[in-house]
């Protein structure tokens, strides 16, 4: 793991609101996309020479576009109710990590060329030119948004600064500086599938695997199927599932469940990806090239039903713009939601008793859960609002005897940001993403300390990563964070099942091993 | 003075009027094209109009933000209103029954904007992270609506001006007739900076006012599946490929 060269926040006892320390991430900015994969996505190749020009006239297109980006550029009172929302502020104390401030940035050009007051008057209304230093700006701190809106639960007008640092990403690849991470992930998922480059054998090897090992550890056939014909169920879920720890074991539960359900179903190789990268970089053609390969797949395929699983920025996509940008689903089975998330599925199968559960499988951990962001203020499950809080909660309940909620704050709607999301999950951010998940430990160290938690379970491919690699900074262990199918997969009851009391210790010492591989 | 000042309120309400509606239009002509409320949120358009109702009378999501900034906000906005309405006996004749009822609260209810008021710019000035995202615009409108206020409180509670002859002054100019219009110092300056507000209104953040009711993190229906949400310009898109 690389060295720490700078200082980890430390975790106080209760939420504090930081002093103000100007530039204090100044430094902190990705690595620029290389011309290859910029041009992949149709951007240049490097910063053009009237970047000027063409920065501010996508500006007015874009709020010609988007009615979010226009009512929130003139909307906002300064009133301050954001400042102290943002976690990354919280964790870095840089004043442009305040939602306003960041949105400011955009803010004070937009009114510089498009407000008459910006205009005639640009210093009282804090108007600014578009300088080199202004986009050095935009790239610095618009790569410290994780575009997890918690700004906008709190602003009185609803303002989210996620869709602000879209239309600046946006801006900034039309004038040839894209970031590498987001840019190169989106252009292997254009091309073979998935966001990891994972080419169809590999996928074929690593599936054929992990049906060995369910097979070894519980005597049961559980099948990973792969591009099966009319199979009912596609299911479309994070290629960080099919090799990262603890996804992977979340992706053992998904099988399980299909299988003791009885559901056929299948993945696609030519759709192998749910995060779709497109969003992060605002860029609604690229998220949707990558939305239509999941309805190409499912036609091909003569599926019956979307599934998706484990992944917050995917769900945010699958249920909020799925329909929009690959509908209407017509040919698919109206009986069911499309899409669907996978612990919709399994909520519904443990309610009508179609799976059962054994709770000391899990009697090993004490539980909590991370409330995915993208899944809690962007998206729903089941059919109330705010059934993306229940119905996790309500499995983990169902597979596990020990469960304690983190204080309230830091919850449901209000929940922070692990620190690694909006496509900021990359080594060349990690200061930013230790500081930013400061919020969130300061919230699990309490649980731990007052109820005794051991293990945090979430619902999100990044989430999972993030967690596994920035909690030794904050003195847990990186097998800590698990998959909320993990543990149904612990717990369920598969017919025909040979050894139950072995396994689960098993299970205990293949996740420190396959958790140090990934390292 | 009284011809100057009807046309610097004839011009003062062309700019409000048209201002809002050009920007309104604006609003209303942006489609919206992905659904993006921020959930959990209401699944039905009586729903949204609940949401929406209670974002503008009690300033829902700021209650939950910071309780400060929302006593402040409140206590002005709500302020505001009542002094509003009241200021309609200055435009009705005979005036309504319920403009009359609120009278007396009316004239309290100009304290509680101005603490407010007060409230606000304190917190603008000591609070390190307000101070901070304060350009001098966001200073000097409060300043222009506490100067509003403080004239009016002074011509309420101090030195009356001519109500009667202000009353036909107003009732004139609505039916272009130019009579003649007090003139004492405080009512000149009260007058003169609502005026200037009505004047910067559709080109500051005043444009709050509309705006929230075009918010698509408020205003959306979170039906995405159930419905197909889609944006003419997103179609023309489609129909190209
Ligand atoms: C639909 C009507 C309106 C709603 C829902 C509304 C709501 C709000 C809210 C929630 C705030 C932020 C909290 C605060 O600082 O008070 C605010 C601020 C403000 N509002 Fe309104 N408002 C409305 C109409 C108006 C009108 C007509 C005016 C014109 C005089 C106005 C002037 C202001 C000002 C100056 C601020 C900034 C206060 C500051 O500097 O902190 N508002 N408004
Ligand atoms: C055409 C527009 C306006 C006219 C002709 C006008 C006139 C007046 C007059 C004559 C008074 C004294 C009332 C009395 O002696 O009892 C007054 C009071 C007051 N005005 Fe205005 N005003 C106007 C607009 C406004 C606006 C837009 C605001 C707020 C932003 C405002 C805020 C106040 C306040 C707070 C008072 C004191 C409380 C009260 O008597 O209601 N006025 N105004
Ligand atoms: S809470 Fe909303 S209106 Fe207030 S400063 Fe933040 S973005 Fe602006
Ligand atoms: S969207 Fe999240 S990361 Fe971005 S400014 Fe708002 S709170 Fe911060
Ligand atoms: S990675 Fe997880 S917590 Fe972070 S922004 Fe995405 S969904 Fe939210």
């Amino acid at each position: 793991m690389a060295v720490a060269k700078f200082d980890v926040p430390e975790l106080k006892e209760y939420p504090i609101i930081p002093k103000l320390q100007k530039d204090a991430m100044a430094h902190s900015a990705p690595y620029v996309a290389k011309e290859e994969f910029q041009t992949k996505l149709g951007y240049p190749g490097e910063l053009i020479d009237n970047w000027k020009e063409v920065a501010i006239e996508k500006m007015g297109e874009l709020t010609n576009k988007y009615r979010s980006l226009s009512v929130y550029l003139d909307s906002c009172v300064k009133c301050g109710a954001c400042t102290d929302k943002c976690h990354y502020y919280l964790g870095t104390t840089d004043p442009k990590n305040m939602p306003v401030a960041r949105q400011d940035l955009f803010r004070k050009v937009y009114r510089r060329y498009y407000t008459l007051a910006g205009k005639i008057v640009p210093k009282l209304v804090g108007a600014e030119d578009l300088t080199e230093e202004v986009l050095d700006d935009w790239y610095t701190y618009f790569h410290q948004c994780s575009q997890c809106r918690r700004c906008s639960v709190y602003c009185p007008y609803g303002i989210d600064t996620a869709e602000i640092s879209m239309a600046a990403r946006e801006i900034m690849d039309t004038v040839g500086k894209g970031q590498k991470y987001c840019n190169e992930i989106i252009g292997k998922a254009q091309v073979l599938g998935n966001n990891l480059g994972l080419p169809e054998p590999a996928l074929i090897d690593t599936l054929e695997g992990l049906e060995e090992d369910i097979e070894d550890e519980t005597g049961v056939q559980v099948k990973m199927p792969l591009d099966v014909k009319g199979a009912d169920v596609l299911l479309i879920t994070p290629s960080a599932d099919f090799f990262a720890e603890p996804h992977i074991d979340g992706l053992i539960g998904y099988a399980k469940v299909f299988h003791e359900a009885g559901i056929s179903w299948t993945m696609s190789s030519y759709a192998s990806e749910a995060a779709n990268f497109g969003m992060f970089i605002g860029s609604y053609e690229n998220m949707q090239k990558l939305a239509l390969r999941i309805r190409q797949a499912a036609l091909d395929l003569g599926v019956k039903r979307i599934v998706f699983g484990e992944c917050g920025h995917a769900w945010r996509v699958a249920y909020s713009f799925l329909n929009t940008l690959a509908g209407p689903f017509d040919f698919l089975d109206q009986n069911y939601p499309v899409p669907q998330h996978i612990c919709e599925v399994t909520h519904g199968l443990i309610q009508d008793g179609t799976i059962k559960l054994d709770k000391s499988g899990n009697d090993h951990m004490t539980l909590t859960y991370h409330d995915s962001c993208n899944v809690a203020r962007a998206s729903r499950m089941g059919d109330t609002p705010g059934g993306q809080f229940t119905i996790p909660r309500d499995i983990i309940r169902a597979s596990c005897n020990n469960f304690y909620d983190m204080p309230e704050h830091s919850i449901k709607e209000g929940t922070y940001c692990c620190g690694g999301g909006g496509g900021l999950l990359t080594d060349d951010l990690i200061e930013l993403r230790v500081k930013g998940a400061m919020p969130r430990m300061q919230a699990l160290k309490q649980v731990t300390e007052q109820n005794g938690v051991t293990h945090m379970a979430a619902i999100c491919a990044i989430c999972k990563s993030q967690f596994s690699k920035i909690f030794p900074y904050y003195d847990f262990q990186m097998d800590q964070i698990v998959s909320v199918h993990q543990l149904v997969s612990n717990a369920i009851v598969l017919t025909g099942q040979t050894d139950g009391e072995s396994d689960e210790e098993n299970s205990d010492n293949d996740d420190s091993k396959d958790a140090e591989q990934a390292a | 003075m009284s011809i100057l000042f009807a046309i610097l309120f004839y011009a003062a309400t062309a700019i409000l009027v048209f201002g809002l509606a050009y920007r309104i239009r604006k609003y209303i002509k942006t489609p919206a094209p992905l659904k993006i409320p921020t959930t959990p949120a209401p699944t039905t358009t009586s729903g949204v109009a609940f949401r929406m109702f209670k974002e503008i009378t009690i300033f829902e999501s700021l209650f939950k933000s910071n309780k400060w900034i929302w006593l402040f906000g409140w206590l002005f906005h709500f302020g505001l209103f009542l002094v509003l309405l009241r200021h309609l006996r200055y435009f009705t004749d005979p005036v309504w029954w319920w403009v009359a009822l609120i009278q007396p609260f009316g004239k309290y209810a100009s304290i509680a904007m101005l603490v407010g008021l007060g409230g606000l710019l304190l917190r603008r000035i000591v609070v390190d992270r307000v101070r901070y995202i304060s350009a001098p615009s966001d200073y000097l409108m409060l300043l222009l609506i506490i100067g509003i206020g403080a004239t009016g409180v002074l011509m309420t509670f101090v030195t009356h001006t001519d109500i009667v002859t202000l009353k036909s002054y107003l009732l004139g100019l609505m039916v272009f007739d130019i009579r003649t219009m007090p003139t004492d110092i405080v009512l000149v300056i009260h007058l003169s900076l609502v005026i200037l507000l009505m004047a910067i209104f559709p080109i500051s953040k005043l444009l709050h006012a509309p705006g929230v009711f075009f918010s698509p993190t408020r205003n959306q229906v979170d039906n995405p599946r159930e419905k197909r949400h889609i944006s003419a310009w997103a179609i023309k898109l489609e129909s190209s490929k």
